[in-house]
């Protein structure tokens, strides 16, 4: 994979190596620390959901009510029609502590990282667009790139393209504030001191529903960050997210 | 050693030593304020202790949501199945005329009341939400006694901290912390939309924590006892002793 030879006049103009980290020591590990509860917060997600694989809308929803869909999987407990002859193996307990927990890390840990990237200028800097680069030409400009499977250029190693800014901004500050907060709605005692957070989305069901499909969504931007960062060049960006350092030597994986 | 290290050494030193000795004034603090939940040990301690403390900073005296009676759910679900024992059976043969809740512990009066007596209390009904951990839920009308009010007649001593509760099902227990047993709406459920509480949900006499998961609304009540320590009462379970969730 020769990453330079698609934009040569780039790779020739943008230094190989830098003196500040390609990423800010903060943001890896905050990264990092993001990377483990979202994997513990889906296995465990994943336990929770098989206990009831039925979706519904509004304030309330069981098995005598029909459902707005239901996953075509066994489910862990008996009293779930699911057309499966058999019952999973109910791990409730430690799933639903442990979503928690690293819920609770996962928001801390989340919330260092918004402060710390409004008072350094983080986001400003780093994510969001130039306003040239949000014009329709620029941008699809990007999109032809990304549908060619054109290989991103050297500029790239050290900065984000409107499309990365976009969706970062997405995961950021829609989809990981959408989950945490229809989480929340979900809790009877929260609801009781909050109740228009739960009647925002038309009940606790509804809630639940959107928190389903808003996981669905970070799963799937997981699926294509990791897609992205291999073609890119694991090592590198590997190497960059975990050192800081972006890597002096060209990869030939 | 260079001076840059030597001084992040430094910063680093002070940083920790400010963040523990910080983490142990919010401990006394947090213990001092009820704020630290009996299942704060062990490996998901930390999550059940922020959750626990956070809410009840957050929702002491909040109410959980009423409903109009038009959102009542039409077909409850009711979850598990009556208890299969001799005893049970002999009491509901007996339309549950002998059923009796007693309460002991830390009271100054303890005491066993027939369901004629709780029902002879002023009765309060509320349209609430009861939503399983599993996912599913519905709303219905539920008649009962506040827990509160019972537990004044017993005399509740100044020491008690847990209220714990017994099925008449074997080893199904539960507990709950003052401010949810004294809460408003925390009520020993004996109807439910109007008519008798079904023994599919709980019936004759049921617990409801509405501010809390299904599971701390125990079915089939029985025992009350007035604790200030739960280590005697400890359980097996891997759920959350705090469901408010």
């Amino acid at each position: 994979m020769a990453d330079s030879a698609c934009v040569p006049s780039l790779a020739a103009a943008v230094p190989a190596t830098t003196e500040t980290p390609r990423h800010s020591a903060l943001v890896r590990v905050t990264h990092w620390i993001t990377t483990l509860c979202f994997f513990a917060l889906l296995v465990s997600g994943i336990e929770i959901v098989i206990s009831h694989p039925r979706f519904y809308w509004g304030e309330a929803g069981n098995v005598l009510t029909p459902p707005l869909f239901h996953l075509p999987i066994p489910a862990s407990r008996s009293s779930v029609p699911t057309g499966y002859g058999y019952v999973l193996p109910d791990q409730n307990g430690w799933s639903r502590s442990l979503h928690f927990q690293s819920a609770w890390i996962a928001v801390l840990t989340g919330l260092l990282y918004a402060v710390s990237g409004l008072l350094t200028r983080h986001f400003r800097k780093n994510l969001l667009p130039a306003g040239a680069d949000l014009s329709r030409r620029a941008f699809s400009g990007v999109i032809a790139n990304h549908l060619r499977a054109k290989l991103p250029g050297e500029a790239e190693a050290s900065s984000y393209n409107v499309l990365q800014r976009l969706t970062y901004l997405l995961v950021i500050f829609v989809l990981f504030p959408l989950v945490i907060w229809t989480g929340l709605a979900m809790s009877p005692a929260i609801a009781s001191a909050f109740p228009a957070a739960v009647t925002v989305f038309g009940g606790q069901q509804s809630a639940r529903t959107i928190h389903f499909f808003v996981s669905v969504f970070l799963v799937l931007f997981l699926l294509v960050h990791i897609v992205m960062v291999y073609r890119a060049g694991f090592r590198n960006r590997m190497r960059a997210m975990i050192t800081g350092r972006a890597g002096a030597h060209k990869e030939h994986p | 050693m260079s001076s840059v290290s030597r001084r992040k050494l430094i910063t680093t030193g002070l940083a920790a030593t400010a963040g523990v000795s910080g983490l142990a004034v919010a401990s006394r603090v947090a213990h001092r304020y009820g704020l630290i939940p009996p299942d704060h040990g062990g490996l998901y301690g930390i999550g059940q202790t922020l959750t626990y403390a956070s809410q009840r900073l957050l929702t002491r005296h909040s109410l959980a949501r009423e409903f109009p009676r038009s959102q009542i759910s039409a077909r409850p679900f009711a979850n598990g199945k009556p208890p299969q024992g001799d005893d049970f059976k002999r009491l509901e043969a007996g339309n549950f005329a002998d059923w009796r809740l007693a309460v002991d512990g830390m009271v100054a009066r303890p005491a066993s009341f027939s369901l004629a007596e709780l029902r002879s209390y002023p009765s309060r009904s509320q349209i609430t939400h009861l939503a399983c951990e599993e996912g599913w839920s519905f709303v219905a009308e539920w008649i009962g006694v506040p827990l509160a009010h019972v537990l004044n007649v017993a005399g509740i001593l100044p020491q008690a901290r847990y209220v714990v509760y017994f099925s008449i099902q074997p080893d199904w227990s539960d507990s709950i912390d003052m401010a949810d047993a004294l809460h408003p709406q925390t009520f020993l459920t004996y109807g439910m939309n109007g008519g008798e509480l079904p023994v599919g949900h709980g019936g004759p006499l049921r617990l409801r924590v509405p501010r809390q998961l299904g599971y701390k609304s125990v079915k089939y009540l029985t025992r009350l006892t007035v604790t200030d320590s739960l280590k005697q009462f400890s359980s097996e379970s891997s759920y959350s002793w705090y469901a408010g969730i």
